[in-house]
């Protein structure tokens, strides 16, 4: 079968990131979600010790959600476009060669910021062992993708339910250019404000590097407020109520009036909520500021200037026009590109955006927002 | 009506698909059980390349607690979003209307035919003894 089909585009979708123009007039795109996998756990033994390693093969890890890793079977296996398993075998996202020809090139992305998922650390009950493999990511990310290839930067990833050690591994990245961002899980043991994980911010601040909280995390408790839901599309909408949880925390518990400098990067929970997540906060503050002194300013004030957002898996109403007001209350400068790589609900930067978004916000959402959030070179 | 000849027939058998460049576009061409079905590639939602997407059935339910499943193999899914389109008549399951999927008639000429013409054939040496799928352009 002949499946090479090129890349072609409709002349009714082209827009000025057309990898078909010319490059000096192209937008330079910033992908704020790219997701790199192993192509088997044993990518990751050159950077354990001896002693990790063989805990790893002995006994494996242990989550907080149980066995499984992940709790609802996916729509695609693995999660990922069925276009995006490459030839020469393991998952998609492990291998460079396909990254490049499938998504780098083909869409012309100046820059990927990385999330991995899946054997990183996160959310293991033996601190040590995440520590140790939340390390070994971070070296696997920087030799096997960001070192051949430097479109593609590296994620801190922290085990964060150690702040101390999550903290002691940002300060040992942080010089690394190869690095743009921590990241952190929005479904944390407790939420994301708590007093446990300041180290963690403290550090990101310091080194002027932004919090990327990915949807997710293996934190024992259910997905809802009410246990668990049945079906993969209540975790997909849910991830928005983990993202509400963590901007309502990181606000209430006066993580900006202590970290006046964070930036914090919410991924892939879309974006809709946000607005009315702000007015309703508003006004409760406004009848019950006496209960959180420490804040100094409305919580839209800390959330207009700290939050930002990945635009994947987008909302898309009928008519576009809602969603331009949604972004406008948002802000358009707070806004990030995600395609969300190798995985099913990929966001193709040629199309994700309806018609009618007007070219120079196009532009800060594909690329200039993206330069003012994440350390690029 | 451009008829082109875009596969050998015994080239592609029941449960095969083959993605094919006629005339500008990219069609896919399915043989589910024995029946050619060809439509356009790109998903009219994102783009996504259907040539790389599953064939399932069709589940439908009149009320909580039941099911029917038929049409197996008769649904073809988008490999990014998921959207299904019904392989006979190129529409979106979800929205018909607004997203569906071109449909092209294609069918097997024995190769007599095909070297009689009028058929648009660059790419095959046709032979009188093979058949031939020939998908019509609009």
């Amino acid at each position: 079968m002949n499946l090479d089909a090129p890349l072609r585009h409709d002349p009714a979708t082209e827009s000025e990131a057309d990898p078909r123009l010319p490059a000096n007039t192209r937008l330079k795109i910033i992908d704020g979600d790219v997701h790199p996998a192993l192509r088997s756990p044993a990518d990751l033994k050159p950077y354990l010790s001896q002693r990790w390693w063989e805990h790893f093969q002995t006994w494996g890890g242990r989550r907080r959600s149980g066995m499984s890793y992940e709790p609802y079977p996916k729509s695609q296996p693995r999660a990922s476009r069925r276009d995006a398993w490459p030839e020469e075998g393991g998952a998609p996202g492990s291998s460079l060669r396909l990254m490049r020809e499938q998504f780098l090139d083909a869409y012309g992305i100046e820059y990927g910021i990385l999330g991995p998922l899946g054997l990183t650390g996160q959310s293991e009950f033996n601190l040590e062992f995440a520590g140790a493999i939340a390390s070994a990511a971070n070296d696997w990310q920087r030799e096997s993708f960001s070192k051949p290839e430097p479109r593609l930067k590296s994620a801190i990833v922290v085990p964060y339910d150690d702040a101390e050690a999550a903290a002691r591994e940002i300060d040992k990245r942080a010089d690394d250019p190869a690095y743009a961002q921590v990241f952190m899980l929005t479904r944390s043991q407790e939420p994301a404000g708590r007093k446990r994980y300041w180290p963690i911010y403290a550090a990101a601040e310091r080194h002027g590097l932004p919090v990327g909280m990915h949807v997710f995390g293996a934190s024992g408790h259910p997905y809802t407020g009410a246990g668990w839901p049945s079906y993969y599309i209540e975790e997909s909408s849910g991830h928005s109520t983990s993202c509400q949880t963590v901007v309502t925390s990181l606000v209430m518990e006066g993580v900006f009036e202590r970290f006046p400098k964070l930036k914090v990067v919410i991924i892939e929970g879309g974006f809709g909520w946000l607005p009315a997540l702000t007015w309703r906060l508003d006004k409760l503050f406004e009848r019950m500021r006496s209960e959180v002194p420490h804040l100094k300013r409305r919580p839209s004030e800390y959330i207009r200037e700290h939050i930002w957002l990945t635009t994947q898996p987008m909302e898309e109403p009928k008519d576009p026009r809602q969603l331009f007001d949604i972004m406008e209350w948002i802000g358009w400068d707070r806004l990030l590109f995600a395609s969300d790589y190798p995985h099913w609900d990929f966001d193709d930067p040629f199309r994700a955006f309806p018609a009618g978004l007007p070219r120079e916000r196009l532009h800060q959402i594909l690329t200039s927002n993206g330069k003012a959030v994440y350390r690029l070179a | 009506m451009p008829r082109h000849v875009v596969a050998k027939a015994q080239d592609l058998p029941p449960g095969t698909r083959k993605l094919v460049h006629v005339a500008g576009r990219d069609i896919v061409i399915l043989n589910v059980k024995g029946e050619l079905f060809a439509l356009s590639d790109k998903c009219p939602h994102k783009g996504g390349s259907l040539a790389r997407g599953k064939l399932t059935g069709l589940v439908q339910s009149s009320e909580p607690g039941t099911y029917q499943y038929s049409r197996v193999g008769e649904m073809l899914r988008c490999p990014w979003h998921g959207w299904e389109f019904d392989v006979r008549t190129g529409r979106s399951w979800c929205d018909p209307t607004r997203l569906r999927l071109l449909n092209y008639a294609v069918s097997v000429e024995p190769g007599a035919k095909v070297v009689a013409g009028p058929y648009v054939a660059e790419t095959f040496p046709v032979t009188v003894e093979d058949a031939y799928i020939v998908v019509e352009t609009k």
